[in-house]
């Protein structure tokens, strides 16, 4: 007996359940495999959802979508050891009928996206995992062989939404094995406390409005990464993320990063008295544009983190697996309508959408940014950070010196964390054309 | 809704054996606590699972089918979500699943349990007579081992408890010979079909259903029946109003205060350590060893 389908979708994260959603509302014959236990029983995410992408997908999501907080506020935070530095910016205009974004439970809401799925009509199997891709004699992909017994299962395409680590498509040879300086290893812990501690600990009005810090600076000892502080309903989300490649290099653990952030003396009273009920890890693809392996192929469409669209700098991942499985899927529709085989050529409509959106702009706007924070590591996550820090302290601690004096102080911390004025200008230099 | 489980027109040509697996979805006994306070079991946010003996049953049922033919059903009493429990046990191999679900059945005692299942095995075998009904020895939740037992004498079945392995099956002479785990050894027991087979955990492996047995479970629809659909017309006999038995008090066990302490002398001659266990045994209890010079004064 062999099965047929329209769209084979490997992987039951944000690219694959918008790829799969979206085929299968338009009356495609969809089939979604995940290897874990449950639909996304592996997925991992800070996390904050971002409306517009899934808004995109399913409009009314805010309907029954397990949502914890809309995010009011976002704060940025510099750390030294003992302080830190922040901005804050705080709009009462986020509190609207169609918040912007949200934070969630990530166990809940792919629970919930995958039901959305299935509802629509695709065929849903788990604890099975994809082993192969299966070729013809022109060696266009035309199906897929998983360690179950049986098959192979034959689909028009294979949508690739396997996640960072992209096994599928490396074992046959669509993209590269992934480099340890493209990808970023964070760890995550949730912290449960009460509704109202939350609300007071951060300043919130009810138990529908949060706060999102993210952290720079000491956080990561001077490697190349951030940490983040998110709110949920009756938890807090904390976690921090950092290069492999630094990780090898300096010989710092994951969760030694994390008791370090969560002992800071900005941090620890945020989370006091709480539970700690969830740990995970998860790989973050931070190649940027640089690393974007080859997409389309006859018979195969990579979307999501398996295509490395992480926008590191702006946090954003989740809303660019969604944007992408949504455009391969409407490439795909419109291919399966028009009866036309969905080879490399074919697939341009999802090369093209995707160059023709925020995705590959913002991914291309950054390409330089990955390789010019790795170069100056030592600078821009160690020494500035301390600099400001102590210059800020120099600054406001009154204590009998004049404010010249002190200006002319403040301006030697800069100056000094870097040897020179010529070496901070050149940083400047560098880091402004990284980001233009 | 049709007779028939699947809704297709059910093959004249059927050979083999029509075999039904009960088995329930119970709460993940490894993620399980209980409240400190209220000594509740807390199963808030607990991941379900197939009750694991009920597993090796459905395994059990599976390889008798595959050897002699014939049809797994599986059948679980439980709310709508034990659907879950249905699909996995269809995705394992199992050819048709039934769900009786109702409020009526809510607060069932093992009593209620077994009444609710066996009138559902009755439905069951009007399609076609059932051959051989599997439960797991016992469940992980209520540890009674009382379901299955209740079913075979509801039922008028021979019941075969314990089962550790299936020696033989003659569809011919409808015969099953099986290996019973019993106190102190083990019955070889001979019994005509139809007839109820408790099994024992570690009797098979569980097998990893192929990918056709998964498309198949994520398409196939599971029957859901009400207590009407599935047979029953009393309802007194359902749910809280047909279970005799009460919970009178839940309560976690004190830990053991002290410690075992370990006897072992220089010399290891067994009248040594009986000595030093008897002097153990009056340094703590004075008034044993007062009683027993009396005694042997006396």
């Amino acid at each position: 007996m062999s099965e047929h389908f329209d769209a084979i979708v490997v992987g039951a994260g944000p690219s694959g359940n918008a790829a799969s959603y979206t085929m299968a509302k338009a009356g495609l014959s969809v089939l979604q495999i995940d290897r874990g236990e449950y639909p996304g029983s592996k997925n991992v995410q800070g996390a904050i959802l971002y409306a517009d992408a899934l808004e995109k997908i399913i409009p009314d999501f805010r309907d029954d979508a397990p949502l914890e907080r809309h995010v009011v506020e976002q704060r940025i935070w510099v750390l030294d050891d003992r302080a830190h530095t922040g901005s804050h910016y705080r709009s009462d205009d986020f509190n609207e009928e169609r918040p912007n974004r949200y934070t969630i439970l990530r166990a809940q809401f792919d629970k919930w996206f995958s039901k959305k799925v299935r509802e629509a009509g695709a065929l849903v199997i788990t604890e099975t995992t994809v082993t192969g891709l299966v070729r013809n004699e022109a060696g266009a992909v035309i199906g897929i062989q998983t360690d179950r017994e049986g098959g192979p299962i034959f689909a028009k395409v294979v949508v690739l939404a396997e996640g960072v680590n992209g096994l599928v498509a490396q074992r046959a040879g669509l993209r590269p094995e992934l480099k340890t300086n493209h990808v970023a290893l964070a760890v995550k812990e949730t912290h449960f406390l009460t509704e109202e501690k939350v609300r007071e600990r951060f300043n919130l009005n009810g138990e529908e409005d949060g706060v999102v810090i993210e952290v720079l600076g000491s956080v990561t000892s001077g490697m190349v990464g951030t940490g983040f502080l998110y709110t949920n309903k009756e938890s807090i989300s904390i976690g921090v993320g950092c290069l492999v490649s630094d990780y090898a290099e300096t010989g710092m653990a994951p969760y030694e990063l994390l008791d370090r952030f969560k002992r800071h003396p900005s941090v620890a009273p945020l989370l006091r008295g709480s539970e700690m009920k969830e740990y995970v890890a998860h790989l973050i693809p931070e190649g940027g544009y640089n690393a974007i392996p080859k997409l389309t192929g006859d018979g195969w469409v990579i979307v999501g983190d398996a295509g490395q669209f992480v926008n590191a700098v702006h946090r954003e991942g989740s809303n660019l697996a969604m944007t992408t499985g949504r455009m391969a899927a409407e490439a795909i529709i419109a291919l399966r309508k028009a009866d036309v085989p969905i080879t490399e050529a074919a697939l341009k409509l999802y090369r093209d959408a995707l160059a023709d959106s925020f995705v590959m702009k913002d991914m291309k706007k950054y390409r330089h940014l990955p390789g010019t924070l790795e170069r100056n590591r030592d600078a821009l996550f160690g020494a500035y950070p301390k600099a400001l820090s102590s210059a800020l302290q120099t600054l406001f601690r009154v204590d009998g010196v004049a404010k010249r004096d002190k200006e002319r102080e403040m301006l030697g911390i800069v100056k000094k964390s870097r040897g020179s004025w010529w070496a901070v200008a050149t940083d400047m230099f560098k880091l402004a054309r990284a980001w233009r | 809704m049709s007779d028939d489980l699947t809704g297709n027109p059910a093959p004249d040509s059927f050979k083999g054996l029509n075999i039904v697996v009960c088995l329930k979805q119970v709460p993940d006994s490894a993620q399980i606590r209980v409240h400190p306070v209220t000594n509740t079991i807390m199963r808030q946010g607990v991941p379900t699972i197939i009750n694991p003996y009920d597993l090796f049953a459905l395994e059990e049922a599976l390889r008798l089918r595959d050897q002699y033919g014939g049809q797994v059903t599986a059948l679980c009493m439980g709310p709508p979500m034990a659907e879950d429990a249905l699909r996995r046990a269809l995705s394992l191999g199992a050819d048709k699943a039934v769900l009786i679900t109702d409020r009526r059945f809510a607060g069932s005692d093992t009593l209620a349990t077994s009444f609710a299942l066996s009138t559902a095995l009755t439905t069951i075998g009007q399609e076609r007579p059932v051959d051989v009904v599997f439960t797991g020895k016992q469940t992980i939740d209520g540890d009674t081992a009382q379901v299955g037992p209740g079913i075979a004498r509801r039922l008028g079945l021979n019941q075969l408890t314990y089962v550790a392995a299936i020696d033989s099956l003659d569809l011919a002479r409808r015969e099953i010979v099986v290996r019973r785990r019993a106190e102190g050894g083990v019955q070889v027991l001979q019994s005509k079909l139809p007839c109820l087979i408790t099994v024992m955990e570690g009797i098979n492996d569980l097998r990893r259903g192929s990918i056709h047995d998964m498309l198949r479970a994520a398409r196939a629809n599971v029957t859901v029946w009400s207590a009407e659909q599935a047979g029953v017309t009393n309802p007194m006999m359902c749910g809280l109003r047909g279970s005799p038995t009460v919970v009178k008090k839940v309560f976690a066990p004190s830990p053991r205060s002290e410690p075992a302490e370990m006897v072992t002398t220089e010399a290891k001659r067994p009248a040594q350590v009986a000595e030093a266990v008897l002097d153990l045994l009056f340094a703590r209890n004075p008034k044993l060893e007062a009683d027993l010079t009396a005694r042997k004064g006396a």
